[in-house]
């Protein structure tokens, strides 16, 4: 048994009276790529988005029961959530930079958080864009702006943004699904990269990506979790049929 | 009628508007110019007016209309960027935020001569501010906020909220992701709406007839202490605008050149304002560059 980096437990969102997510209870571990696949509309996205707290932000959607990391519920109104968020780097399904150059983007976060050392932090822009394999493409433009990369080299950026922070857990939402097929490669490479030092939560609607780079799924439908298991049995031998129906292509 | 000729009619339609209201336009400002170009002289810009004979300028006047756009922005900005950030980002939707939504809507659409009254009443006899700039920098504050606020609150709710929230996800904090990711990216659109603000104190006239006054006291441009009474400078003194000067020469103007000089006056105005807007719009692009970083 590999070690709990993030465990949900009976956890609903509630938009207004409408449940989007009802009851899930999941456990990610650690050094691990959990996806999560579910036909548009399932609440695996709105899940996801709880995990860091990022639906506080929605108004009127309420997020119930607890959300576990290393023995704290993060889920709760006590919990810092500025603090928090440092711990979870999140990937948007649009890449995001800030409209600031390349170094900017990864330098801002770790500035925040106290680092003031200019070597430092030089140290930390070329550590980071290494990590998402960015370093070669940028490192003669790195006071350029990141709006000028492509869409791919953005999203790896984002991803070299998020892990400048150290956080241990990454959850990404269809990090690939805006991207060209030669850019998802790359970001499906990456993301079997980082899979060795972080605990990474992936929505994905390309089943294809879920089973080249996950080692656990979860298929989500109407908001409930309807099969958790690891992703060779959940791809070759489902339980159940509506997840045989969903990975086969019937519907979703 | 099939869609195609539908089509060609409502093309042909849209541009002629467009060029009618360009033509309008031009004309306008053709005239004014035309009029008035040839009557600016430097002469005319620095030295004070005359009362009946001919030959007077509008120095004191053109100096009063900047100092006054300073005082107002000064008092304005602060103001409208705070309560436009607190409308946007802090603020919880519901009845509460509607309200205020809407007296500032009804603040903007306040007709400027009940705002000048308004500045008569309060700002200049019961707050005893007297006539002077500072009266008519409050005055002009009080409709020039609800743009200030509209214009801050819509240029942070056209930030994609993506990028609000990435910072977020980094862990900063709400002001923090406010004033350095979302306010950068907002910062053209919020310049635009404080050119048209201070376009708004540039040309208005109404509301300083009863706050600024119609009179200048003989100004001494070689004192700078804000203190004395006959300094430019100081903010509690009298001050007629040149939007005023133009309506007062122009309703009871005893020099014989005085429909040349409001002409020429008005020139002034228009150029300035351009010229204001212009640079502002520059201003705003060099301003997103430095901040965004990009080409």
């Amino acid at each position: 048994m590999q070690d709990i980096g993030l465990s949900a437990h009976k956890l609903s969102v509630h938009y207004g009276e409408k449940a989007a997510v009802k009851n899930v209870s999941l456990d990610f571990a650690d050094r691990q790529v959990t996806a999560l696949i579910g036909p548009s509309g399932c609440g695996k996205s709105t899940f996801l988005r709880s995990l860091n707290r990022m639906n506080d932000l929605i108004p009127g959607a309420r997020v119930t029961g607890d959300i576990w990391i290393g023995g704290e519920n993060i889920n709760s109104p006590q919990t810092d959530v500025v603090l928090l968020r440092q711990k979870i780097g999140m990937v948007w399904q649009r890449p995001n930079p800030f409209h600031k150059s390349i170094y900017e983007n990864i330098a801002f976060g770790p500035r925040y958080h106290g680092i003031r050392d200019k070597k430092k932090l030089d140290e930390i822009v070329e550590q980071s864009l290494r990590r998402a394999a960015l370093w070669e493409e940028t490192k003669d433009r790195l006071h350029n702006s990141a709006l000028a990369l492509s869409g791919g080299q953005q999203q790896r950026l984002c991803i070299a943004r998020s892990i400048a922070v150290k956080p241990s857990i990454i959850l990404m939402d269809e990090p690939a699904s805006a991207l060209d097929p030669v850019s998802t490669a790359k970001i499906e490479e990456l993301i079997a990269e980082l899979k060795q030092d972080y605990c990474i939560v992936i929505v994905t609607h390309n089943m294809y990506q879920a089973a080249r780079i996950s080692q656990k799924t979860a298929f989500f439908m109407l908001g409930e979790v309807e099969e958790y298991d690891d992703t060779d049995k959940i791809f070759t031998n489902p339980q159940k049929i509506s997840t045989s129906d969903y990975i086969t292509g019937r519907f979703g | 009628m099939n869609a195609k000729t539908a089509d060609k009619i409502a093309t042909a339609l849209i541009v002629t508007i467009a060029a009618i209201i360009i033509l309008i336009l031009a004309g306008l400002l053709g005239y004014i110019l035309i009029r008035g170009v040839g009557h600016i002289s430097f002469d005319f810009l620095t030295s004070p007016p005359e009362t009946i004979r001919a030959g007077g300028g509008i120095g004191p006047q053109l100096f009063n209309s900047l100092f006054l756009l300073v005082l107002t922005m000064i008092i304005t900005i602060p103001l409208g960027l705070g309560a436009g950030i607190y409308m946007s980002e802090y603020a919880k939707p519901g009845r509460g935020t509607d309200f205020i939504r809407l007296v500032v809507e009804v603040l903007s659409s306040f007709p400027s001569i009940v705002v000048g009254l308004f500045g008569l009443l309060v700002i200049v006899n019961l707050f005893g501010f007297g006539f002077s700039l500072f009266s008519g920098a409050l005055a002009l504050t009080v409709f020039n906020l609800p743009l200030m606020v509209r214009i801050t609150e819509q240029g942070l709710k056209s930030v994609p909220r993506e990028q609000k929230e990435a910072g977020l996800a980094l862990g900063l904090s709400k002001w923090k992701t406010i004033r350095s990711i979302m306010l950068p990216i907002a910062i053209p659109v919020i310049l635009t709406g404080t050119i048209l603000a201070a376009g708004r104190v540039f040309g208005e006239a109404a509301a300083l007839l009863f706050t600024a006054g119609m009179s200048s006291p003989r100004l001494d441009f070689s004192d700078w202490n804000p203190l004395s009474p006959f300094s430019p400078l100081n903010p509690f003194r009298p001050a007629e605008t040149l939007a005023v000067h133009i309506w007062k020469i122009n309703s009871e103007g005893l020099a014989p050149d005085a429909p040349e000089i409001a002409a020429g006056a008005s020139a002034v105005l228009i150029i300035t304002v351009l010229l204001f807007n212009m640079i502002a719009r520059w201003f705003g692009r060099y301003v997103h560059r430095k901040f965004t970083a990009t080409k």
